[in-house]
């Protein structure tokens, strides 16, 4: 039950404007700005982007700077700003096989079309602190190997299918699948769907839950065959453009996982696969995004469902932060009446109890 | 005035491509050393909104949608009666009409062969230049995997 309350709004007013103070800190201390923030700290930017599910680099550090760095806080913030904007429209898919490389990496073949480029990856760091950044730094220049005309990237999965060993990457028609910003969720999903809730899922409950299926729970046997960061292009076609046009670019993550096998009577066993595909550099989400997508598969594909990775209504109706952190966060504003109703019962209860102890009492005298 | 030489679709798309891609600054220095700044009137926006950008399962498979990007789309009309329509990726107003206004600008064919030499041909340099940079750095990092012979024989 909600009822009214009145009289806390000083204490409000006084609490904001003391939020305003802290968020700035010691104003003898320069002041972040924007550019700095999606400059330095451009990976809390990819996160704030991906699960706030809008690509503005921009918006995403003003997001960080308001939130004094609280990441779900910031990524609440991009939420609601997108609610207030028009929607022109649905882009072209993008085209993952075009995309300029900044990292491709795959676990599978050592020797691949295009090779393995590490790019900017903490991997094969020693994880130590290192003190020299808590002073100012001037970074080697990247050295730079130009190269005539090098080789095209092949996709992993591509070059399985030429044997036929792995699963297709499905009909490319499309079936128009129910748009979660538009329509509520209704179980059971398609994976498109699906794939759209998990692609602005929160981290951390995707990577634990990835974590699961590698822990025995939904165990499917993944390889990452292939992560690929870069730009991409996005089209739009629109009849004034003059068909379809390209609007900018973007950078993102993209996962291709192999998974251990399927075959039938039919069908002689080939790979499975699994993908994950998210904004910005954020290797780890993609992962773990894949990873859900292959267990949350399998129904699909014929396996038992016995663990919590693989049931679509839990893995969905949890992954959004924002959802996660309203209703949790809800319980410290005022539950007074709530809290008297329960008190009474309590009370009632006990007052019960007594009166039953008291008659036990009695019978037995 | 103008004249009307039918121009195909592709350099029409090609030019956006570059005005929506290319750095903001370069733009805008390209922009203004170019001296073109007709008089307009906006007929729609310029309008932030959003696309929701669609990829696709495995990378060829169904389209689904991952999430939205800021988008900005505008349509000028130029004082002689030439429309332009633009739309970019992000809350950048005065790329999207700079695009917008180059749109119109180019329905006139030789106003089209200007901006094509001294506004898109250096931008789409800059462009390649800083592609070129972004590829050579990244392909500094391959991996040259060599083996080592362990053992005997």
């Amino acid at each position: 039950m909600y009822v009214a309350v009145k009289g806390g709004e000083k204490a409000i007013d006084n609490a904001h404007r003391l939020l305003a103070d802290r968020r700035r800190g010691d104003p003898e201390i320069s002041e972040l700005s924007l550019d700095q923030i999606s400059g330095q700290l451009s990976l809390a930017v990819d996160r704030v982007m991906s699960e706030g599910s809008l690509y503005d680099r921009e918006l995403a550090a003003l997001a960080i700077k308001q939130a004094r760095g609280d990441l779900i806080e910031a990524i609440f913030l991009v939420r609601a700003y997108r609610t207030t904007l028009p929607r022109f429209g649905y882009s072209e898919p993008i085209d993952t096989g075009d995309m300029k490389l900044e990292r491709r990496i795959s676990a599978t073949y050592k020797d691949l079309p295009g090779g393995q480029m590490l790019g900017p990856t903490f991997d094969y760091t020693h994880r130590l602190l290192d003190p020299a950044l808590a002073g100012e730094t001037v970074p080697d220049a990247p050295e730079r190997r130009f190269e005539e005309a090098p080789e095209k990237p092949m996709r992993v999965s591509d070059i399985l299918a030429g044997e036929g060993l792995i699963e297709p990457d499905g009909d490319p028609s499309g079936r128009d699948p129910a748009d979660i910003t538009r329509t509520p969720l209704e179980f059971p999903l398609e994976r498109e769907t699906r794939l759209q809730a998990l692609s602005r899922g929160d981290e951390g409950f995707l990577l634990a839950l990835g974590y699961s299926t590698q822990r025995g729970y939904a165990r499917n046997h993944p390889f990452v065959g292939e992560i690929r960061i870069g730009e991409v292009e996005v089209e739009f076609e629109a009849p004034e453009l003059g068909g379809a046009s390209v609007l900018g670019r973007v950078q993102i993550t993209e996962c291709q996982m192999v998974n251990q096998f399927k075959g039938s009577a039919k069908a002689p066993p080939q790979f499975t696969r699994s993908y994950g595909l998210v904004f910005g550099q954020s290797e780890r989400k993609a992962m773990s995004m894949a990873l859900c997508d292959r267990a949350l598969r399998a129904g699909e594909l014929g396996e038992d469902r016995v663990a919590a990775a693989q049931d679509e209504e839990f893995v969905i109706s949890h992954s959004d932060n924002v959802q996660a952190t309203g209703f949790v966060e809800h319980l410290k504003l005022p539950h007074y009446v709530d809290f008297q109703a329960e008190l009474e019962l309590v009370r009632k209860m006990r007052a019960e109890h007594a009166h039953r102890a008291e008659n036990m009492q009695e019978a037995a005298e | 005035m103008t004249s009307q030489a039918i121009e195909p679709p592709t350099d029409r798309q090609e030019r956006s491509a570059v005005l929506a891609t290319a750095p903001a600054a370069d733009l805008l220095r390209h922009w203004q050393a170019l001296g073109l700044d007709p008089d307009f009137r906006f007929v729609r926006g310029p309008e932030i909104g959003l696309v929701s950008l669609r990829g696709r399962i495995g990378g060829g498979g169904a389209p689904f949608p991952f999430g939205d990007a800021t988008a900005t789309r505008a349509t000028v009309r130029l004082d002689d009666g030439r429309v332009g329509h633009a739309m970019t990726l992000g809350r950048d107003s005065q790329r999207a009409t700079i695009a917008a206004v180059v749109d119109a600008l180019c329905q006139d064919a030789g106003e089209r062969n200007r901006v094509h030499e001294q506004l898109i041909a250096p931008l789409q340099e800059a462009i390649r230049k800083r592609d070129d940079t972004r590829a050579a750095e990244t392909a500094a990092t391959r991996v040259d995997f060599f083996t080592m012979v362990r053992g005997e024989d």
